[in-house]
C-alpha cells in the first residue's frame, strides 16, 4: 500500500525519476539562496528577477527552438542585464532598486510572452510560464545539477561576507572589501538558479522553490546554518511530495510541488517552534530564570 | 612622540557637505583619546574616514605603521541588525577575520581564544545565544570580544557607552585602560564628560571644526564646551564652495 502510494511512481516510470532528480537537486541550491533573499530583504527581487529571465530565454528559443543551451544563455544573459541595470538605475536617479526592478520584471514579462508566441504555440507558452518538469531531458538534469553544485561551492566561498554584510556591515568594511563583491556573486548565484528553476517550473514559479523553503525556516530555526538546512529539506520534501501528489491526481506538477511547499509553509505559521502562532498564543507559564 | 596618525586638512562629509572640516593634527602612538563634541559634530565621520568607511573630501589621513584593515573598529550598535539569526559565538569569531580571512579554519587553538575573550568581558555560557536576544550591554560586551580578537594596534569606539549601565561601562572602560597599559592606540567617541576627565589623558572637542585639542584638563573648559555647543548643526543647501579647499 505505502509501497504504491509512495515507492512504485518513481520505480515504474523514468519520468518520474528524471523529476525526482531534478527536483531534488533543484532544492539543494535553491534553498540556501532562498534563505539569504529572505534575510537581505530580497525576496521579492528574487521574484523580479525569475520574470526577468523569460525574455532571454524566449529569445533563445526564437533563434533555434527548444534548445537548452540557447534558452539557458538566454536567460542567464537577460537575468544579468536586469539585475546590473536596475541596480545602476537605482544608484543613478532617486528610484529605489526595488521600486526599478519592479518596472523592469513586468516589462519583461510581457516581453518574453509576445516573443514565444511569435514562434510558439499556446502550449509552448504553457511550458514557460509553468515549467516542464515530468520532461527533463538527460542536459537540462545535468544543467540542474551543475547549477546546484556551482551554488553549494559559491556560496562557501563567500558565506562569511554574505552573512557578515546583513549583521554588521560597518565592521565587514572595516576589515574586508569583500562585501561588495559577495553581493555581485550572490546575484550570479541567484540567477544561475532560477534558470534551473525556469526549466523545471517555469517562469512564474520557479521563485517559489527558493522563497516558500525558506521562509519554511525562519519557524524552525534560530540561527542560519539550521535555516539553511531545514530550507534544503523543505524543498525536497515538497519536490518529492508534490510529484506524488500530482502523479495520483494529475495535477499539474509543477503548481503541485509549490502547493506541498506552501502548504508546509502555512503549518510552520501555525505549529513552527520558533515563533508560530500556537506556541505565541500557548506559550506555558513562564520561566524560573 | 611617534605619531600613529596624522590628520592633514581633513575634510570629511557627505554630498559635499563636510561634516568635519579642515582638521589638522596627529595621534600620538600609545595614546588614549576622547573624542567630543554634540550629535551631529562628526565624531562618527571622522571614525569612518579613519578605518577608510568613507573617502575624504579634501585633505587626508596618514597612518603611520597601520594598515586601514589593521585598526579595530566599533561601530554605533544601531548599524548592526540584531534580527540576523546569528549566534554570540559566531559574531565573535568574526574578530579573527584579519587571520583567517574568507575560507580560514576555527581549530582548537581559535576557538580557545574565542573562549577566553568572551570570558574577558563576562560573556561565558552566552555561545549559542542568537544576538537578537542579548540585551544592549550584553551587545555591547560581545562586540569588545569581537575587538579582544581583532588584537589591533589602533583601536577606535564610537560611543562605546551609551546607554549602558554603570557596572557594564566599569567593566568595558577596564578593557579600554587594559589596552591603552598595552601600548595600543585607543580612540572613542564619548559624551560623558565626568568619565572622559577621568579617564583620558587626552580629548579632542569637535564641532565639525576642531574646538580644542590636547590634554584633556585644557580642552574640557567651560569656554570650549559653550563654544561647541554654539555650532551650527544644519547642513546649508546653499553653500557656496569652500575657499580654503581651492
Amino acid at each position: 500500500m505505502l509501497y504504491d502510494l509512495v515507492i512504485a511512481p518513481f520505480a515504474d516510470f523514468e519520468f518520474m525519476r528524471r523529476a525526482l532528480a531534478g527536483t531534488l537537486a533543484l532544492a539543494f541550491g535553491a534553498g540556501p539562496i532562498g534563505v539569504f533573499l529572505m534575510l537581505r530583504r530580497m525576496s521579492l527581487v528574487g521574484d523580479a528577477m525569475a520574470h526577468a529571465v523569460l525574455p532571454g530565454a524566449a529569445i533563445g528559443f526564437l533563434i533555434s527552438g527548444l534548445n537548452l543551451f540557447a534558452m539557458a544563455a538566454g536567460g542567464l544573459i537577460a537575468g544579468f542585464i536586469v539585475a546590473v541595470a536596475a541596480g545602476l538605475i537605482a544608484r543613478a536617479t532617486h528610484l529605489k532598486e526595488d521600486a526599478s526592478l519592479a518596472a523592469f520584471f513586468i516589462v519583461s514579462l510581457a516581453l518574453g510572452v509576445v516573443i514565444v508566441s511569435m514562434k510558439g504555440t499556446n502550449i509552448d507558452l504553457l511550458h514557460f510560464l509553468f515549467g516542464t518538469v515530468l520532461a527533463l531531458d538527460n542536459q537540462t538534469l545535468v544543467m540542474i545539477g551543475l547549477n546546484a553544485t556551482v551554488t553549494l561551492l559559491g556560496l562557501a566561498l563567500i558565506y562569511r561576507p554574505l552573512v557578515l554584510e546583513c549583521v554588521d556591515p560597518g565592521f565587514l568594511r572595516s576589515v574586508s572589501r569583500a562585501g561588495g563583491v559577495a553581493h555581485i556573486a550572490f546575484l550570479a548565484l541567484l540567477v544561475v538558479n532560477l534558470v534551473s528553476g525556469f526549466h523545471a517550473l517555469g517562469t512564474l514559479l520557479a521563485v517559489g522553490i527558493m522563497i516558500l523553503p525558506a521562509v519554511t525556516a525562519r519557524f524552525w530555526a534560530r540561527d542560519i546554518t539550521t535555516m539553511i538546512a531545514v530550507a534544503v529539506a523543505a524543498g525536497s520534501f515538497a519536490g518529492v511530495a508534490g510529484l506524488l501528489v500530482s502523479y495520483h491526481s494529475s495535477a499539474p506538477s509543477g503548481p503541485a510541488i509549490i502547493l506541498v511547499a506552501g502548504t508546509v509553509y502555512a503549518l510552520s505559521v501555525l505549529f513552527g517552534r520558533v515563533d508560530g502562532l500556537i506556541w505565541n498564543l500557548f506559550p506555558g507559564r513562564h520561566l524560573e530564570a | 612622540m611617534t605619531e600613529q596618525l596624522r590628520f592633514r586638512n581633513l575634510t570629511l562629509g557627505y554630498d559635499r557637505h563636510p561634516a568635519v572640516h579642515h582638521l589638522n593634527g596627529a595621534i600620538a602612538s600609545g595614546s588614549l583619546t576622547a573624542v567630543v563634541g554634540p550629535n551631529g559634530a562628526g565624531k562618527s565621520t571622522l571614525f569612518k574616514g579613519v578605518v577608510g568607511v568613507i573617502r575624504p573630501l579634501a585633505g587626508g589621513i596618514e597612518l603611520n605603521g597601520v594598515r586601514p584593515q589593521d585598526i579595530a573598529y566599533l561601530p554605533q550598535i544601531a548599524d548592526i541588525d540584531r534580527s540576523f539569526p546569528v549566534n554570540v559565538y559566531d559574531m565573535v569569531a568574526m574578530g579573527m577575520w584579519r587571520r583567517k580571512g574568507l575560507f580560514g579554519a576555527i581549530g582548537r587553538k581559535e576557538r580557545d581564544r574565542v573562549e577566553a575573550a568572551l570570558a574577558a568581558v563576562g560573556l561565558t555560557g552566552f555561545e549559542g545565544r542568537a544576538i537578537g536576544t542579548l540585551s544592549g550591554g550584553q551587545m555591547q560586551r560581545m562586540l569588545f570580544a569581537r575587538l579582544l580578537l581583532q588584537d589591533a594596534r589602533v583601536i577606535v569606539l564610537d560611543e562605546p557607552f551609551n546607554a549602558i549601565d554603570a557596572k557594564t561601562s566599569a567593566d568595558l572602560l577596564a578593557l579600554v585602560r587594559s589596552w591603552h597599559a598595552e601600548q595600543r592606540t585607543v580612540l572613542a567617541a564619548l559624551h560623558d564628560l565626568d568619565l572622559v576627565k577621568a579617564n583620558f589623558p587626552d580629548a579632542l572637542l569637535l564641532a565639525r571644526e576642531p574646538v580644542a585639542w590636547g590634554p584633556t584638563a585644557t580642552v574640557l573648559t567651560d569656554e570650549n564646551i559653550l563654544k561647541a555647543r554654539h555650532m551650527c548643526e544644519a547642513f546649508d543647501e546653499q553653500a557656496e564652495a569652500c575657499v580654503a579647499a581651492a
